[in-house]
């Protein structure tokens, strides 16, 4: 079994079936999406010739809108639920052995339940009798408060982004149900538990004798948990940060039932034009252009911390050569 | 020395039923090397863990310098450890590990700079300074954790097992080196081992710590050669027991009746009176094993027993011969030298004597 011919064969069958898997049920429909794209519709709802109609159709003016408020909400999302996971996941990974296990089947206990249940019992959550309701309106009346004290130009940029809006906060029509607000607040509910497992997970492994070595050198306890526990999960963070993510991107669930329509996302959008409007090459054009928003902002993001590594190591090379030389041993 | 620098004031902390640390006093005095000795799970590293401000003594009181510090948190003492697995930043290169508590307390960049790089000269790891913990061998990475523990001149330097983890060349190697950077440093330093090779070779005093309580606390020599208790002569060293009671007196010397052994004589320093239980100790490097026995003008006044080989350990610097005297088992070392020779090498089962001189057996009394 030591032949290498062997252990390649081994792992070729070994990967077979998922790589088979994921060409049939995830490569071939992304290709077939993508080349849809490059069709037009007809009114029964086939798809027609090939034309570039339908990316001609895409100029239109509410997408960019869309998109834009897609992914500041999911941002947002990402960013409630990073948050939240964080000290959850600290708490988990301190616990007895015994006590990890409960809490973190606890966490996942709701997946046992429909989605869609589960989604259905926040309607009734976010009535507009209901406490949740009163909290809306105060943090409404908070946020509008602040708002009134920013500069006029922080004013005007927080419009422009949709970050914040105008005058002063109408209780009666300002319902949580049919608002971004909720959207967010679902999906932060649904999506927490994907944020909180690879944290966690990378948390387990965490050695938190470290966080004692920073307090034994002089660190408060939030500043070991900052530069010390934070660095040190980063992994788990970056796949926390994705699970989320691109699940917030999609998702057109919790906006259509929650959201009105007052939170249109693309995943909505995409929804319509193919049931409703029954335009499949349409809606294979804003899946594709989600596609491209989603993993522009990521390869970005790897480029720059490749070049930031690439950086680190010359700075690192840099470094050495000066203390070779102050050591006198430029040879 | 100023002897109140650390004070240990009636110290005792339980965990549940278990007393880990039972009513410790003890000082410390500046710049001391001071090791606290003892067996895994004796109690040790909860002192440390109580002074570096990990866990709070359930009554008792500790001041360092004049201070109570009992209550502080670990962040507001002047207290550093160097920790049994290091526990080096892994995100941090050597330096910043180097630099953390100096950035901490907010000091300027070039001051930063000029010490870090002091410190790197000190441990000779100036060209990696750069480099990641996981980059480093087991010794350099010891090396960087007693830079980060001294580069911002704590007042106690708290080392836990800290060469543990290390293989025994290396061991040895650090032991020197420790020994240098406090003289170089003058810093107080309390160093946590079970390894009794390892405090005698760098203490000033060692407290032997049992179940919570000191056994003894004494220089090294002290301890070796004139144990307080029983525990401490078996766990320093090796050593030959022989449990019996005081028959006689004979000037500064007196003798012992062990059950099934004829009389040892041993120098009775304490001064004790017949009748007194006592437990005699005699470490095996002190045995002779020869197939003749002394010359009778020696033999007067030492202890000389005609024993049976039982078995023969080879130990390298050393040979340990496991020998029968009547009702006993007595063990001896012997070095290996030319004038050392037998004529005849002593083998299993062969009818050697076994002889130390009354001077070499210490007493430990017996309630």
């Amino acid at each position: 079994m030591n032949n290498p011919l062997h252990t390649r064969k081994a792992e070729w069958a070994l990967t077979a079936p998922s790589f088979l898997w994921l060409a049939l049920f995830f490569a071939v429909p992304a290709v077939i999406v993508l080349m849809f794209t490059f069709h037009g519709h007809d009114a029964s709802g086939g798809v027609g010739e090939w034309s570039l109609s339908t990316w001609r159709e895409l100029v239109d003016p509410d997408y960019p809108a869309i998109v834009w408020n897609t992914l500041r909400i999911s941002f947002e999302i990402t960013v409630w639920s990073i948050v939240l996971a964080l000290p959850c996941a600290y708490a988990i990974a301190r616990m007895k052995t015994r006590w990890r296990g409960i809490v973190a089947g606890a966490i996942m206990l709701p997946f046992w339940t429909s989605f869609v249940v589960r989604v259905f019992a926040w309607k009734t959550m976010l009535h507009p009798d209901g406490w949740l309701q009163s909290c809306y309106i105060g943090w409404l009346s908070v946020r509008a408060w602040l708002f009134g004290w920013l500069p006029g130009f922080m004013q005007d940029f927080l419009l422009w982004a949709g970050l914040a809006t105008p005058g002063a906060v109408d209780p009666a029509s300002s319902t949580i149900l049919d608002s971004e607000a909720a959207v967010v607040l679902v999906s932060v509910y649904s999506f927490l538990p994907f944020a909180i497992m690879p944290i966690y997970s990378a948390a387990e492994k965490f050695d938190f004798s470290l966080l004692e070595a920073a307090r034994d050198l002089g660190a408060k306890n939030f500043y070991a948990f900052r530069r010390i526990f934070v660095p040190g999960i980063r992994q788990g963070l970056v796949s926390a940060v994705l699970m989320v993510f691109i699940p917030a991107v999609g998702s057109y669930v919790i906006p259509q039932m929650l959201g009105g329509t007052n939170c249109i996302l693309i995943g909505n959008k995409i929804f319509m034009r193919a049931i409703q409007n029954r335009n499949i090459p349409h809606a294979s054009a804003l899946a594709t252009l989600m596609a491209v928003a989603v993993l522009v902002p990521i390869g970005l993001a790897m480029w720059w911390k490749k070049r930031q590594d690439v950086r680190g190591r010359r700075r690192l090379d840099a470094q050495t050569a000066r203390l070779m030389v102050s050591a006198g041993g430029a040879r | 020395m100023n002897n109140d620098f650390l004070v240990f004031d009636h110290v005792t902390k339980r965990f549940g039923a278990l007393t880990a640390v039972d009513d410790v006093s003890l000082t410390v005095g500046k710049g001391e090397f001071f090791s606290l000795l003892g067996p895994s799970g004796c109690g040790k590293t909860t002192l440390l863990r109580m002074l570096g401000g990990f866990e709070r003594p359930d009554s008792g009181r500790i001041y360092l310098e004049g201070r109570d510090i009992t209550d502080l948190p670990p962040d507001r003492r002047r207290v550093h450890t160097v920790f049994q697995n290091y526990a080096l930043f892994p995100t941090m290169t050597v330096w910043d590990n180097i630099a953390f508590a100096l950035r901490l307390a907010k000091r300027p960049k070039a001051e930063i700079e000029e010490r870090v790089d002091a410190m790197l000269d000190m441990i000779q790891l100036s060209d990696q300074a750069w480099k990641y913990p996981n980059q480093l061998s087991g010794g350099q990475k010891q090396r960087v954790a007693i830079a980060r523990a001294l580069v911002d001149r704590p007042q106690v330097l708290l080392l836990d097992e800290p060469l543990a983890a290390l293989d025994l060349k290396l061991r040895q190697h650090m032991l020197i080196e420790l020994d240098a950077i406090h003289d170089q440093v003058g810093i107080t330093f309390l160093y946590v081992t079970h390894d009794q090779g390892e405090a005698m070779s760098l203490s000033d005093r060692i407290a032997v710590v049992n179940k919570g309580r000191i056994e003894q606390l004494d220089g090294p020599a002290k301890i070796y050669e004139a144990p307080a208790t029983r525990f401490v002569a078996s766990f320093i060293g090796d050593t030959n027991f022989f449990c019996g009671k005081i028959v006689s007196i004979d000037g500064d010397y007196c003798h012992i009746q062990v059950e099934g052994f004829p009389q040892i004589r041993a120098f009775n320093d304490k001064q004790l009176k017949v009748g007194q239980r006592v437990d005699l100790s005699v470490r095996p490097e002190k045995i002779r094993v020869t197939r003749t026995p002394p010359l009778p003008e020696k033999g007067a006044s030492i202890n000389v027993f005609p024993s049976t080989v039982r078995d023969i350990v080879y130990q390298g610097v050393y040979t340990k011969y496991w020998l029968q005297s009547e009702a006993l088992q007595i063990s001896a070392l012997k070095p290996h030298s030319r004038f050392l020779l037998d004529q005849e090498a002593i083998t299993w089962n062969d009818e050697v004597f076994v002889w130390w001189h009354p001077d070499d057996g210490y007493m430990v009394e017996v309630q």
